[in-house]
């Protein structure tokens, strides 16, 4: 991948400059912090900066949506939480957010009307798609053209919001190969990490979540899984890790298929 | 009226009598729960009830069960319109009473009668054969060890019972017919019966047909009555519930959850910059309120007529992340520990009057922390449920009692909280470094 600087304002730098941006892109903790995430995130920044998005980050002005609170059960917070970002967010006057993380999307698109935040909310899947749909993006597939990929669906974007086709649709666009894991789309298995398991160890059992997802997608003889959620990206991963195939199988997000296969 | 009539008219009254009564004590236990309105998008919730429980779009997507379910559940339907002249023959006296007025219409429906009665036979001995000789591992969970199973087992040996009867009746019938016998008039189309059941009963004498007729006419409507007053005691009631349980589903995104109003109303307050801190608290109307679910009555109405709902399929928990890979939960026995619940609760209510507490509840008692802290919320359970349960509802609702009643959390969630809450996200990373990705490579 060849390194170019980004293009990324705050909506306060856009704001000091007197302009606004079409769309807010909410990165998310992961998306932050986590070094594995970052990279998905830098990734679709540059798909942004080539297409040429108008869009702007909150930076250090974003905080938790407070998803993981709500799941694990604290209501509090996450009211907490959910009203300061949407307090932010009203003052921006953001229209349209886009965010690399299922959980985000979720909760910002479902959980955050009803306390006075009602935004359109995007999964990246779909605003990558939007941007082919408009003739904005073309993907040259090149790197990837032949290869079999199969693609993870991330709970929160795939059952809980019912985005199956969006994901799907990008992967073809790459000429790979889609192949299907048994259990997929409305019938997909977790990886493991949701409703806050991401930040504790599984209950006792007799094995790991994502190793059980992670041999269902090997089973599929992929070269690459896909993902489309920093915490699936973490679960498969390791997964893939702990079965030793981490020189044969790759585990990437859609905007780095994306970003790699334009070369940006 | 004979003596058979009468005794006829009394079993029926008290058959239904009984039903009425237990039907009233199950509406008022799924009313201990939480009043709730769903009352919107009535055109969507119909359209949905249309097509999840009367088309059983979810049961086919297991083909195999899927299928042999579809011809239970028509023949049941179809069936009770035979049920209907029973009643009526059992009441008046009369012998095949609707054949007098529906001409050869009366042919095609005993046609299509026996072929059902047949089909619902053989799909149900395919069920204990399922059941009981395969290893299917949803069928084998923990949960269903003892009475689930003795109750699944007891609904298809009493259909395939029924159903033999009914078939068995037609057979005698039949050949009661062929010989002119007095009262038996010749009607009806007999496919199954005539060629599989007669031949057996060939050269039996008039009063023996007879007797079997009218024995197999006795046993196959008191096995009906009887069967309705077992349906409230049994996870078969869902032949009553999957209807309004589906139309009163949630349409929403299935994750969203909802926004609690209680807490709601204290964090505008926090936020509310003309709110006066040292002010005194308003005086709480009613008793207050507490957070999320602790015993069957802190659950919402809709929670409660799941529990009544499921019967006991373990699509759910076939599909559980957590169950599959070997953790204690199990959505299925989160509703049938709901269920059981609210059953010692209502009994509990009838010997010592509403207010007795017995000192347990579901939380602790019945479902245990472990169970609620294996869930990844994935919804899988909720996709899987052919009449639209929601079990994940409930797991949510008892972690909001722990956590915010009672503070018990697993520690590593502790922190995870509490980093969210010191530097708003589950990471101990700070704030000020949120951007760093821009300038990193």
């Amino acid at each position: 991948m060849s390194e170019q600087s980004m293009n990324v304002n705050t909506m306060a730098e856009m704001m000091a400059k007197g302009e606004t941006a079409d769309v807010l892109f909410w990165v998310g903790c992961a998306g932050s912090f986590d070094d594995r995430a970052k990279k998905i995130t830098r990734a679709f920044v540059k798909i942004l900066n080539h297409v040429g998005v108008n869009f702007a980050v909150l930076g250090t002005e974003e905080s938790c949506t407070g998803d993981p609170a709500k799941r694990a059960g604290n209501e509090f917070l996450f009211q907490m939480q959910a009203m300061g970002n949407i307090q932010v967010l009203n003052a921006y006057e953001v229209k349209k957010i886009v965010t690399t993380c299922p959980h985000c999307f979720n909760t910002l698109k479902n959980e955050y009307p009803s306390l006075g935040g009602d935004y359109n909310v995007m999964h990246h899947s779909q605003f990558l798609q939007e941007l082919i749909n408009d003739g904005r993006l073309t993907i040259e597939g090149g790197a990837f053209k032949g290869k079999k990929i199969t693609f993870h669906d991330p709970c929160y974007l795939g059952r809980a919001n019912d985005v199956y086709e969006a994901p799907r649709s990008l992967i073809e666009k790459l000429d790979a190969e889609l192949v299907e894991m048994k259990r997929c789309k409305s019938k997909g298995l977790c990886c493991g990490a949701g409703g806050a398991q991401m930040f504790k160890e599984a209950e006792p059992g007799n094995k790991e979540i994502n190793v059980e997802r992670t041999e269902e997608a090997l089973e599929t003889k992929s070269d690459i899984v896909a993902v489309g959620c920093p915490f699936c990206m973490t679960m498969m991963t390791d997964g893939v890790k702990n079965k030793n195939k981490e020189e044969d199988v790759l585990v990437y997000d859609l905007s780095e298929l994306i970003a790699q296969a334009n070369d940006l | 009226m004979d003596t058979a009539n009468i005794i006829f008219i009394l079993i029926a009254i008290g058959a239904i009598a009984l039903f009425a009564k237990n039907l009233k004590t199950i509406n008022r236990n799924i009313n201990l729960g939480k009043d709730v309105d769903i009352s919107d998008n009535k055109s969507e919730r119909w359209k949905k009830m249309l097509m999840i429980a009367i088309g059983q779009s979810k049961m086919v997507k297991k083909p195999i069960s899927g299928f042999l379910h579809i011809i239970v559940y028509v023949g049941f339907i179809i069936i009770n319109i035979e049920v209907l002249e029973i009643l009526t023959d059992g009441i008046f006296g009369t012998h095949r009473f609707f054949a007098s007025f529906l001409g050869p219409l009366y042919d095609v429906l005993i046609f299509s009668f026996e072929w059902l009665a047949f089909l619902v036979l053989v799909a149900c001995v395919i069920f204990l054969i399922r059941r009981n000789m395969l290893s299917i591992r949803r069928f084998g969970l923990k949960e269903m060890m003892g009475w689930p199973k003795t109750d699944a087992n007891i609904i298809l040996v009493v259909e395939v019972l029924l159903m033999g009867a009914f078939l068995t009746m037609n057979a005698s019938d039949y050949l009661l017919q062929g010989l002119n016998a007095n009262h038996y008039i010749v009607a009806g189309s007999y496919p199954i019966s005539a060629n599989l059941i007669a031949p057996l009963m060939d050269g039996m004498s008039i009063s023996s047909l007879v007797a079997i007729e009218r024995a197999t006419w006795w046993f196959h409507i008191i096995g009906i009555f009887a069967f309705l007053n077992y349906l409230p005691y049994s996870k078969h009631f869902h032949i009553m519930l999957a209807f309004p349980n589906v139309f009163y589903s949630k349409l929403n995104p299935k994750g969203q959850f909802t926004n609690m109003e209680s807490v709601k109303k204290e964090v505008e307050m926090m936020f509310d910059p003309a709110a006066d801190p040292y002010a005194a608290p308003a005086e709480p109307v009613g008793e207050p309120e507490r957070f999320g679910v602790k015993d069957v009555t802190d659950l919402s109405w809709k929670s409660l007529m799941d529990a009544y709902s499921c019967t006991e399929c373990g699509r759910c928990s076939e599909q559980c992340p957590a169950n599959i890979t070997g953790k204690l939960l199990s959505p299925r026995k989160i509703m049938m520990d709901t269920r059981d619940r609210l059953e010692e609760v209502g009994k509990n209510i009838d010997k010592h009057g509403k207010d007795y507490s017995d000192g347990k509840s579901l939380l602790g008692d019945y479902i245990s922390e472990e169970e609620l802290w294996a869930c990844t919320t994935c919804n899988a359970c909720v996709e899987a449920c052919p009449v639209s349960i929601d079990p994940l509802s409930i797991i949510v609702e008892m972690r909001r009692s722990l956590i915010m009643e009672d503070s018990k959390a697993p520690s590593e969630l502790t922190g995870m909280l509490s980093n969210i809450e010191n530097n708003g996200a589950p990471w101990q990373f700070a704030t000020a470094d949120r951007l760093n990705w821009r300038d990193e490579k």
